[in-house]
């Protein structure tokens, strides 16, 4: 039991995703620029993630090494098509709004690294919890990163204006800046900061080491 | 003529498909730690977007598309909902012939991309290349200027973020910003500056 909270729960802080592995962050800069958007991405991303690890997980035994990819993408691909019409079906403006980046949870680098990296050696039950929680890991980091830039760059939580704007009469003069591209790489690379001063162990080391000043005039 | 320079201008710096669609990332970010490296992947996702864009357009407009099987005698049929398999399929298929193709005519050619044709089957980029061409509804020749467009978009930008890096290795970063997360600070730097471009009316 202990061991599927730890696939579960260490994607999140220890292992995550994003931060860490750097994968899948194209979906992660793209779809945050409101918090309703982002969570169904998650949402899909988890459900795709999950499912796709339990069924490579169990044809695993049958997948010939030399055609695994394209089996692992079909699968994947496949499981994509239903989200995306299921979405289309019962939320079409997000479904819109989502664009493109529906279709690109087949070549996000999550759901096809968690299938060749732990699908592939895993039995069925812990693969499928593998997936729910690297979709959890990427989740949390998208979901902080929509709600800082939804509140300072519309003022709004979910959709409801918390901080009113200037624009409509209020107080609040909108940081523009957080719905533009920019934003989302400096937001992440705080973010990495942020987690890297928390959990040491995850510091990388540089290419190059700075020397102290050694001449002794230069030295204070 | 001047419809296609312009789609062209504006796919390669103002609709920059690294810097302002986020696409590609983790090769972006993976790949770019050396200049030679980032511009061999670049010179490849050019050649293989330019074909798969045009590949997929054919693909979508004569089979799966609304009323594309009109010409078999099937006009009610819709298999749009396999847009992502096929295309999916296509690139993979595409990039496997390329490197075929390439290590029988142009082994110089083919020694010098390595290890970076099988990457760009999972690059995003060219996936979402397609994907927006679909949701744009450019034409033929459009989809033609759109994948070299964006092809050098993108490697342009890898190529600006590996030069940069590979000066960046020899300053001083504070230690929880060392490795990727300086990484991601200056992309947003670089994005910042493509955004310069987007005051630009084509």
């Amino acid at each position: 039991m202990s061991k599927t909270k730890d696939i579960l729960l260490e994607p999140i802080a220890s292992n995550n995703p994003i931060a860490l592995q750097i994968l899948g962050i194209c979906s992660a800069l793209a779809v945050t620029t409101s918090m309703k958007v982002a969570f169904v991405m998650c949402l899909a991303l988890t459900i795709v993630s999950a499912f796709s690890n339990l069924f490579v997980s169990l044809i695993r035994h049958h997948i010939p090494n030399s055609i695994r990819i394209i089996v692992q993408m079909t699968i994947i691909a496949s499981m994509v098509i239903m989200v995306d019409q299921v979405l289309k079906a019962v939320a079409y403006d997000i479904s819109k709004q989502l664009s493109v980046f529906v279709g690109l949870i087949i070549t996000n680098c999550i759901v096809m690294g968690r299938c060749e990296a732990f699908a592939m050696k895993n039995p069925p039950l812990p693969s499928f919890f593998d997936g729910i929680g690297n979709g959890l890991g990427y989740s949390v980091i998208l979901m902080l990163l929509a709600f800082i830039r939804e509140l300072f760059g519309a003022g709004k939580i979910w959709g409801v204006q918390v901080l009113p704007v200037s624009t409509e009469g209020g107080w609040y003069i909108a940081n523009g800046m957080m719905l533009m591209p920019p934003s989302a790489f400096f937001l992440i690379g705080l973010f990495i900061w942020a987690l890297r001063v928390w959990k040491t162990e995850q510091v990388e080391k540089p290419d190059f080491k700075i020397t102290a000043n050694s001449r002794k005039s230069e030295v204070a | 003529m001047e419809h296609y320079l312009s789609l062209l201008v504006r796919s390669i710096f103002i609709d920059n498909i690294a810097l302002s669609l986020f696409l590609g990332m983790c090769t972006f970010i993976a790949v770019s730690k050396k200049v030679n490296a980032a511009i061999g992947l670049g010179i490849a996702v050019i050649v293989v977007q330019t074909i798969t864009v045009p590949v997929n357009y054919l693909l979508m407009n004569y089979l799966l598309a609304d009323g594309a099987l009109a010409w078999a005698g099937l006009p009610d049929v819709n298999l749009s909902f396999l847009v992502y398999l096929c295309f999916i399929g296509v690139i993979a298929a595409l990039v496997q012939i390329l490197e075929m193709v390439l290590d029988k005519y142009v082994p110089a050619l083919y020694s010098a991309l390595g290890v970076f044709l099988p990457l760009i089957t999972v690059n995003c980029a060219i996936l979402g290349g397609s994907l927006l061409m679909a949701e744009r509804g450019y034409g033929f020749t459009e989809s033609v200027v759109y994948g070299i467009g964006s092809g050098t978009s993108w490697a342009l930008a890898i190529a600006v973020l590996a030069g940069i890096r590979e000066k960046l290795k020899y300053s001083d970063i504070p230690e929880g910003l060392q490795g990727l997360g300086i990484v991601f600070i200056t992309v947003g730097l670089i994005s910042l500056g493509f955004m310069s471009f987007g005051g630009i009316d084509l």
